[in-house]
């Protein structure tokens, strides 16, 4: 009897302290939710106030609720002011294209580095991943030299100059080095005796990349979309340097649309906060193929 | 008529057609507007009306946001693409000018009689640019305020004196009224500082650069005036005259801190002069700038036009800047931004400025105080450091030891760039 009571404190000790862990443990989840929601949650509520009133509650705590005077005005007032809708739709298009294509190519290049054995493999390989202490700054200009004199046919014929295209800001930037890095790494760890399978089945090496490698790619796909996703939907220098016509800028260019001399800062926390929904969206759709691709990819090995 | 007749005749038509089409040229005109409520409509309008005033040339225009706007252009000169029209900062003009971007406007200097001087752009003796407006600082206060505390109010006849101006910034600390009495928008931490305070230093007999010369810096912003100069600036921020530089931008935004009753006089622009009159109506004063020896100095020259090095059609390009100069501009963009049209004419055909109209006053310092920053390329760099230079001394540093580090690093980049073409 002594022994079960004995036992029984013994789980309700360990119990205890289980749950004091607990609370401790979320406490400081909560915490850390915290730190990085209220950036977020100040952002969103600004953008609900007029200036005066946003201006006087950064002093205090006001400033993260919805209090006060509030409307949508800044938000009507940011798309008077600039063609946001149009910003918008840029951005999302050059991203989502030259995402889905850095996939493609860094894959293809991170398998033949991998998987595919040719002489200097490992020397390329090497350079590739060096042009990542590059910084973008440095080759900026050298570019758009590059791409202001690279040809293109369209319905006039031949032309000379990729300025003010939706191609200049995706094409430079659809093979990167980090991307294949990402893609060489995950390949390395495959099991190669599927591969060697596969090639003794009879596969070809496209077979063997599109039905067996990629299948099994899906958290670096997700890393690698989530990343090149940021990356692109952040860019502001190259886009500011090859977009002179206003049709074909990005969000980021037209960011700098609301900092007049007097600038309205209702008006700049609504834009933020509009331009901010894609990418909120994009992260929590691929968090849960992320999730997913982990869980199957356990599953199966 | 014969088949030959015909085709010739339908030949003769389209190459007439297409000669007339191509007679008009067509031109390209950049402008840092984007985003501003009212330079884009303004903009509009003018060239609207200047394509329909003539068949000779087409302007199409292109707004920029101001802040990416400079590197926009700098990119497009690199790549050849700039437009046949480029509005520039009047301070970064003569930068512009050396670097090749700039060709000199055909628009001559009988044309432009009678405009602020600091409307026009000359680098080496040539008219580069040409801008609609002026932008004007004052001494923003109220009457009220400085017959409380038995303040002169002083005239642009007769300014306050260096001493009555710090006597006045005591006796209203001293009230205990304000916690600091001076606002001098001391968040803004870019092109305000050389804009705002240098006429400061220029009023005690310094400089930021020798402009007898341009090659150097060294006598004029660390000599007996510099010093002069930066002991009073400092002054200012170690006896609790004027908040610092992490002043709060929430007070400078508009001149909220000065109408919300925080500070007594605020150190702003026209640009907020509307802001004011509507806050305090007829106890509104825009004052003059102290005279702290050297004659009482504002900065001066806002964005003008200018014609691309580059262009095809500079002739279109000055047609179309002639155009736009035009009182009935001037007039119509400061109803719009309250900024001072560029000639007295126009002056009278607008809102704010005409005889009697509460902001003519900025009219009258600009012609009376306006002092064009320096008019070098090499002012890119200079006023960087002088920003910083003040910058320092204001937080507490050595104001001998921080002037002659900015000349040493001006003199460098003069060093570095052969002089700067002077």
């Amino acid at each position: 009897m002594a022994t079960v009571e004995e036992a029984q404190g013994t789980a309700t000790l360990e119990a205890r302290s289980v749950s004091w862990d607990r609370v401790w443990r979320y406490a400081l989840l909560i915490l850390g939710a915290v730190i990085f929601i209220f950036p977020l949650l100040f952002m969103v509520m600004s953008s609900l106030k007029p200036d005066a009133q946003l201006l006087a509650d950064t002093a205090n705590l006001r400033a993260f609720l919805p209090v006060g005077d509030i409307s949508l005005d800044n938000y009507f007032g940011a798309f008077r002011r600039a063609p946001v809708a149009t910003f918008i739709f840029n951005s999302v298009l050059v991203t989502a294209v030259t995402v889905v294509l850095s996939l493609f190519v860094c894959s293809l290049a991170a398998f033949a580095f991998v998987f595919l054995k040719w002489r200097g493999r490992d020397i390329v390989l090497a350079v590739i991943i060096a042009t990542l202490i590059v910084p973008f700054e440095t080759i900026a200009i050298p570019m758009l030299i590059v791409v202001n004199n690279l040809p293109w046919i369209s319905s006039d014929g031949l032309t000379l100059g990729w300025l003010n295209s939706y191609r200049v800001q995706i094409v430079p930037f659809i093979a990167d080095g980090l991307t294949i890095f990402l893609f060489a790494q995950f390949f390395k760890d495959m099991p190669r005796e599927l591969i060697e399978a596969c090639r003794v089945e009879g596969a070809t090496w496209f077979q063997i990349y599109r039905k067996v490698v990629m299948p099994l790619s899906g958290p670096v796909l997700a890393t690698g979309a989530i990343l090149k996703f940021l990356a692109m939907y952040n860019q502001y220098l190259w886009p500011l340097m090859v977009t002179q016509d206003e049709g074909y800028r990005p969000v980021m260019v037209g960011l700098q649309y609301f900092f007049q001399l007097n600038p309205v800062w209702g008006e700049i926390m609504a834009y933020l906060s509009v331009i901010t929904v894609p990418v909120l969206a994009f992260y929590l759709f691929l968090q849960r193929a992320f999730i997913a691709s982990i869980a199957s990819t356990g599953v199966k090995g | 008529m014969t088949m030959l007749t015909r085709v010739s005749a339908i030949l003769l038509a389209s190459t007439c057609l297409a000669g007339a089409a191509a007679a008009q040229a067509e031109l390209t005109f950049w402008q840092h507007g984007a985003g501003n409520p009212w330079e884009p409509r303004l903009f509009g309008q003018i060239v609207e009306d200047f394509n329909a005033s003539q068949s000779d040339w087409k302007v199409t225009l292109q707004q920029f946001p101001q802040a990416a706007y400079n590197d926009s252009v700098t990119a497009a000169a690199l790549s050849g693409e700039l437009p046949d029209i480029i509005d520039v900062d009047g301070p970064l003009m003569p930068n512009w000018a050396w670097a090749g971007y700039l060709a000199p406007l055909e628009i001559t200097e009988e044309e432009l009689e009678g405009f602020l001087p600091g409307t026009i752009g000359r680098w080496q003796d040539q008219i580069y640019s040409v801008g609609l407006w002026d932008a004007a600082v004052a001494m923003i206060t109220r009457k009220s305020t400085l017959e409380k505390y038995g303040i002169r109010v002083p005239t642009l006849g007769e300014p306050w004196t260096g001493e009555e101006f710090n006597a006045a910034l005591e006796t209203m600390k001293e009230s205990g009224d304000f916690e600091y009495p001076l606002d001098l928008g001391m968040w803004d931490k870019v092109e305000w500082y050389p804009y705002a305070f240098s006429p400061f230093l220029q009023s005690f007999g310094g400089d930021i650069v020798d402009r007898s010369t341009y090659q150097t810096a060294e006598g004029v912003l660390n000599g007996d005036a510099a010093i002069a100069f930066g002991e009073w600036w400092q002054g200012l921020f170690t006896d609790g005259l004027v908040p610092g530089t992490s002043q709060d931008p929430a007070d400078g935004n508009q001149a909220f801190g000065f109408r919300d009753g925080k500070y007594a006089i605020v150190w702003s622009g026209n640009w907020n002069g509307a802001g004011v009159l509507e806050a305090f109506g007829d106890d509104a004063l825009f004052l003059p700038a102290p005279d702290f020896g050297n004659g009482p100095k504002i900065g001066a020259a806002s964005w003008q036009f200018a014609v691309s090095a580059q262009s095809e059609n500079q002739q279109g390009a000055n047609a179309f800047i002639r155009f736009a100069l035009q009182d009935k501009y001037q007039a119509m963009f400061s109803d719009a931004s309250g900024l001072a049209p560029a000639t007295a004419t126009a002056a009278q055909m607008t809102e704010n400025y005409k005889e009697g109209a509460p902001m003519a006053v900025f009219y009258d310092l600009s012609a009376a105080q306006a002092l064009v920053r320096p008019v070098t390329p090499g002012y890119v760099v200079q006023s960087a450091v002088f920003r910083k230079a003040v910058s320092d001394i204001a937080d507490g540093a050595d104001v001998a030891t921080a002037l002659d580090a900015a000349v040493d690093e001006i003199d460098a980049d003069i060093e570095n760039n052969q002089g700067y073409g002077h």
